[in-house]
């Protein structure tokens, strides 16, 4: 009972987070709470096998499940606040507080008895016994599961499966697209360029130094361009040389004054590089 | 020991999980919403099968769990459907049989 009362708060306020988190990967993950909490419950139910399926089945296949899904439609897909109905919000909360105050107070007032308790049924152990009643009074319920099972599975192949429309483009078909372009538009036919190798530092956002001093765009990811974090190699020696005063103080002190100044503070780019 | 705590916190997840469905817009969170109301349903027979002290309960919620899990793989694949051709999880886009 202990367990209870230590997990149930958690459970409660992790399903009241799934209401109110505007993420949809934070829902996933409170969910997960609520879903370990209840496994550790059923264990406290003398429920050993429902505990080990609970932690497999849910917390391991259905929330992975859901997990991938927010990946492929993307993490960012947060809630929007726009009511089409309006006063839908309002009136699902006077529902939801009305079923509550409904189901505690019935709940509540109804006293069950002790506990037979399981010990009896469990005493032969539980996936035995488990197993006893599947096999034997749920037998055709368990076979009617398999076609359930197999219907899910094709039903889901069905929904997911994509026709190929265009052929696959072969590696001679590519090499021929970028001479083309080479040829047309002028751009670059090989791999772009890598991100600044620097004697004393190399980092992906720092961009490479073209001969004449300047800095070569396309060797920083696009990526870093649009969110404004390409760094020049100036600043990033400027940084090194804080770091390494404040850590050693006086004992590099000779070593200063050797920043490269030559090249200009990239601005980041945030259209299309041509790749 | 009293199983009616249990039967009380599975109504309240329940109650939880039914607000949810009504109130979040992202098909996907109203998908982990349903979870939530399945598995208070299966707390609520794990507990009542310990205070009849048969193991009836368990087996309907270990039925509960297959269910859910076919259900899962084949809303998710429905989400992901609705995804492709309108580029959008939320469950006001997909209203195409009001018009």
């Amino acid at each position: 009972m202990i367990a209870f009362w230590i997990l149930a708060p958690v459970m409660v306020i992790a399903a009241l987070g799934l209401l109110f988190v505007r993420k949809a990967v934070h829902a996933a993950l409170l969910l997960a709470v609520v879903m370990m909490s209840l496994a550790v419950l059923y264990a406290a139910l003398e429920a050993p096998f429902l505990f080990a399926v609970q932690i497999i089945v849910y917390t391991g296949a259905i929330l992975m499940l859901f997990l991938f899904v927010l990946m492929l439609v993307g993490v960012d897909a947060s809630d929007s606040i726009v009511e089409t109905i309006r006063g839908q919000r309002v009136l699902a909360a006077v529902f939801g507080l009305g079923l509550g105050l409904v189901m505690v107070l019935g709940l509540s007032q109804i006293s069950l008895g002790t506990a037979v308790g399981l010990e009896d049924a469990n005493a032969a152990g539980n996936i035995q016994a488990l197993a006893n009643i599947l096999f034997s009074r749920y037998v055709f319920a368990f076979e009617v599961t398999s076609a359930l099972l197999i219907t899910a599975a094709v039903g889901a192949m069905v929904l997911a499966h994509r026709e190929r429309l265009t052929p696959k483009p072969t590696q001679r078909s590519l090499a021929a697209q970028r001479m083309k372009d080479y040829a047309e538009l002028g751009t670059h036919p090989g791999p772009l360029p890598p991100p600044g190798v620097y004697a004393r530092h190399n980092a992906v956002d720092t961009p490479a130094l073209l001969p004449d001093g300047t800095a070569a765009e396309s060797s920083v990811s696009r990526v870093l361009a649009a969110r404004g974090t390409v760094r020049s190699a100036p600043a990033r020696a400027e940084d090194i040389h804080e770091i390494e005063g404040t850590l050693s103080g006086a004992t590099h002190a000779g070593r200063d004054a050797v920043a490269p100044a030559t090249t200009t503070e990239v601005t980041p780019a945030t259209g299309e590089d041509s790749e | 020991m009293d199983v009616t705590a249990y039967v009380v916190l599975s109504g309240i997840l329940f109650t939880i999980g039914c607000v949810g469905v009504l109130i979040r817009r992202n098909a996907i969170v109203v998908f982990m919403c349903v979870e939530l109301m399945l598995n208070a349903s299966n707390l609520a027979l794990v507990a009542f099968a310990r205070q009849h002290g048969n193991l009836d309960g368990q087996i309907a919620a270990f039925f509960v769990m297959v269910v859910a899990a076919a259900e899962v793989v084949v809303g998710l694949a429905i989400i992901m459907t609705i995804f492709r051709t309108r580029r959008s999880a939320s469950v006001d886009d997909a209203s195409l049989l009001k018009y």
